[in-house]
């Protein structure tokens, strides 16, 4: 049986250990300022910061060819499609187009689309500024919805490039769930 | 908070477990719930182990494939493993210092408490709308993020089993500092006490930042704010330092207890002292401080500057010195010592060996150039389950077989004990071994599906793990034999057993140590 004596030097070291706990939690918040600093500071920053669409200069010398597919994976009832098939662009020039969801099923479905972008090598050269992609999509039975995109293609893209393909695959997220799957706070 | 006992045994019934504050009715419950974990991960391993019998989806959803990945990792982790040796934290620590209980015995039942309803949180994930995570147990964004209610669920879960933790470190810590009989100096600690105290320290100092991770990632969920979101200033990479800077001391977390153990086990079945006893101390907190500045080695891929992977490449690989001190040590103590195999004893040799192997595809990763081909490949999982699973699992089932009679006063069935070590280690082995070849060819980790010519590997390995899963039942059946009878254990157990413990009768009674012994 622990003494008096164990008892009032248990609780000071448990005051003592809690307020190192309270101090670690504050320390992961720090990090976050802490990370930006080191980012300045070496130079380097994972953020687009500054590189949104007001600094690409459109490069109205250059074409590139944007090619819009689409496929519908099994196990979701829709139609998917781009509205539009082809478009030819500058660099740099922010557009949108849009692609049409059909509900074939009677009952209300929910759906992610995933992006891909070929050649593969162009991924980081098209940016997605908006996109249906960027959330969960809902469609009521029967429901037909119009989904944009909108995007810009880098100038910096390599000149070997003058086409490239935007594909999204569109999947069923009722698959395995019930039906109301909440959207999340991205995009 | 001391007042707790005043019978001389346990009272009767349901409410003996559920009020408990005797370290040694808490240690079993951490252990069962530990078990109960251990099971639950391991069919949901079994789920992820089947759909990659063929190539092609055959089973389950990728959707659902993701979840298994996911929630599997994190019901081991936290559900399994940690909850496993602080269960042998609760039996062990007060009988090795001669301490009568815990130094929080009140908080004690609360930190075990705490698990169930967690572990609850975590599983009804999975039956949310749109699923648990999915999005692997690090949590990423922006995955995380945008995936639906069971992410919350999990999230809520993570921070209930945090506070779980960091009030048993706290208690783990107050015990050794303030509990310790007369005469136990510091460096006269059982390694099993050195290596958790160490191990507690981590604890306390990560696992909140833990929390505050992913408390980030729930007021970006839910509250408007912009941790790691670029579109509102955010930044998703910042998400894996915070979470690595946890994650990495977490696997020692869970591996220096277990270092602890084998630290007891090599030295008595060799019938020697432990070898090199002070280095064993300097390099396990050497191993610990360590822990806190590699972290970014988990993601060399980011897009670092050069001197930043240079650094995190070194610090990696200079973690092999203080490990190979251990190695060393645990290996000159066998050195013409008097050894006897009995099942500890082999799982013991086992982890030595497996641990190392895993040590050494863990140096591979280190180096940065590889580790571009190796990331996120099977060569990774075969790693981390070739450390994980001989020095997390395999050290506590040695710390089971090795106290189990101390514990209830039976011998367990040897032969029975042999059986479960060999199924284990040849199950083990036939699952991952054959890992490291599927990811140095290519194949990428948490995807359902894969090219043509990693089905017979895969197919080694899916046996593999069904038949290191039907193993596990062997032990049940030796820890319930045990528990129910058994050829009498003698109080030393062990003929070259040395330490408090084994001073005591076996089985250990409900109080012990009421007066302290002295340590010369």
């Amino acid at each position: 049986m622990s003494t008096d004596r164990h008892a009032a030097a248990n609780r000071r070291t448990l005051v003592k250990l809690l307020s190192v706990a309270v101090f670690m939690f504050g320390f992961g918040y720090a990090l976050v300022p802490l990370y930006e600093v080191i980012c300045e500071i070496t130079g380097i920053s994972f953020k687009d910061g500054g590189r949104t669409q007001a600094s690409f200069e459109v490069d109205r010398s250059r074409w590139v060819t944007v090619e819009f597919n689409s496929a519908v994976m099994s196990g979701l009832p829709w139609e998917f499609r781009p509205l539009t098939r082809k478009l030819r662009v500058h660099p740099g020039q922010l557009t949108t187009v849009k692609y049409l969801a059909h509900n074939l099923a009677d009952q209300p479905v929910t759906g992610q689309a995933t992006p891909r972008i070929s050649p593969p090598r162009a991924t980081r050269y098209f940016k997605k500024t908006e996109c249906f992609c960027f959330s969960n999509q809902r469609l009521n039975p029967g429901e037909e919805r119009e989904m944009a995109v909108t995007f810009l293609v880098d100038p910096s893209l390599p000149k070997t490039v003058d086409a490239v393909t935007l594909f999204y695959s569109f999947y069923n997220l009722n698959a395995h769930a019930r039906s109301d799957s909440t959207t999340g706070g991205s995009g | 908070m001391a007042d707790a006992h005043h019978h001389d045994g346990p009272p009767a019934g349901f409410t003996r477990w559920l009020y408990t504050t005797n370290h040694k009715d808490i240690g079993t419950l951490y252990l069962w719930f530990a078990l109960t974990m251990f099971i639950f991960g391991g069919l949901m391993a079994l789920v992820i182990r089947s759909e990659l019998w063929q190539p092609g989806m055959q089973i389950v959803t990728p959707q659902f494939f993701n979840q298994m990945t996911t929630v599997h990792a994190l019901v081991m982790i936290f559900g399994g493993v940690m909850p496993a040796f602080v269960g042998l934290a609760n039996w062990l620590l007060p009988m090795m210092i001669g301490a009568p209980d815990m130094a929080l015995p009140r908080m004690n039942n609360w930190s075990f408490w705490l698990l169930p309803p967690a572990a609850t949180l975590l599983t009804l994930s999975l039956f949310m709308p749109g699923g648990g995570p999915a999005g692997g147990w690090t949590l990423y964004p922006p995955l995380s993020v945008q995936g639906g209610m069971g992410v919350d669920f999990t999230i809520l879960s993570i921070h209930m089993l945090g506070i779980s933790s960091i009030l048993g470190s706290i208690n783990i810590i107050a015990t050794i500092l303030n509990m310790r009989a007369p005469g136990m100096t510091l460096m006269k600690m059982p390694l099993f006490v050195w290596t958790w105290f160490i191990t507690a320290f981590l604890l306390l100092a990560v696992m909140p930042v833990l929390a505050g991770a992913v408390t980030m990632l729930l007021t970006d969920r839910h509250f408007g704010t912009h941790f790691f979101d670029p579109s509102g200033g955010g930044d998703p990479v910042l998400f894996q330092h915070v979470f690595w800077f946890f994650g990495h001391p977490e696997v020692y977390i869970l591996v220096l207890p277990a270092f602890g153990v084998l630290s007891h086990v090599i030295p008595t079945f060799a019938r020697k002292p432990l070898f090199g006893y002070t280095s064993m101390v300097f390099a396990t907190a050497t191993i610990a401080f360590l822990s806190f500045i590699v972290w970014a080695h988990h993601m060399y891929t980011v897009g670092m500057p050069m001197a930043g992977e240079l650094f995190f490449m070194y610090a990696t690989m200079l973690i092999a010195v203080p490990t190979g001190v251990k190695v060393f040590n645990w290996v000159s103590t066998m050195w013409r010592g008097s050894m006897t195999f009995e099942t500890p004893m082999l799982y013991a040799i086992a982890v030595v060996f497996l641990f190392t192997m895993g040590g050494l595809s863990g140096l591979m990763l280190s180096i940065t150039p590889a580790d571009f081909q190796y990331h996120d490949t099977y060569f990774v999982v075969a790693h981390f389950h070739y450390v994980i699973f001989p020095a997390s699992v395999m050290g506590a089932m040695c710390a089971v077989y090795f106290w189990l009679p101390k514990w209830t006063g039976n011998m367990y069935d040897e032969k029975l004990g042999k059986l479960h070590f060999w199924l284990t280690v040849i199950g083990f082995n036939l699952t991952f071994f054959p890992q490291h070849f599927l990811g140095l060819a290519g194949m990428p980790r948490r995807i359902p599906d894969y090219a043509l010519q990693f089905t017979e590997f895969n197919q080694w390995s899916t046996a593999g793990a069904f038949l290191l899963a039907a193993s596990q039942l062997v032990f049940i059946w030796v820890v319930v034999k045990c528990v129910r009878g058994g050829e009498k254990a003698t109080d030393q157990v062990w003929e070259g057993a040395e330490g408090l413990e084994w001073t005591i009768p076996s089985p250990a009674p409900y109080h012990t140590f009421a007066t302290p012994p002295t340590v010369k």
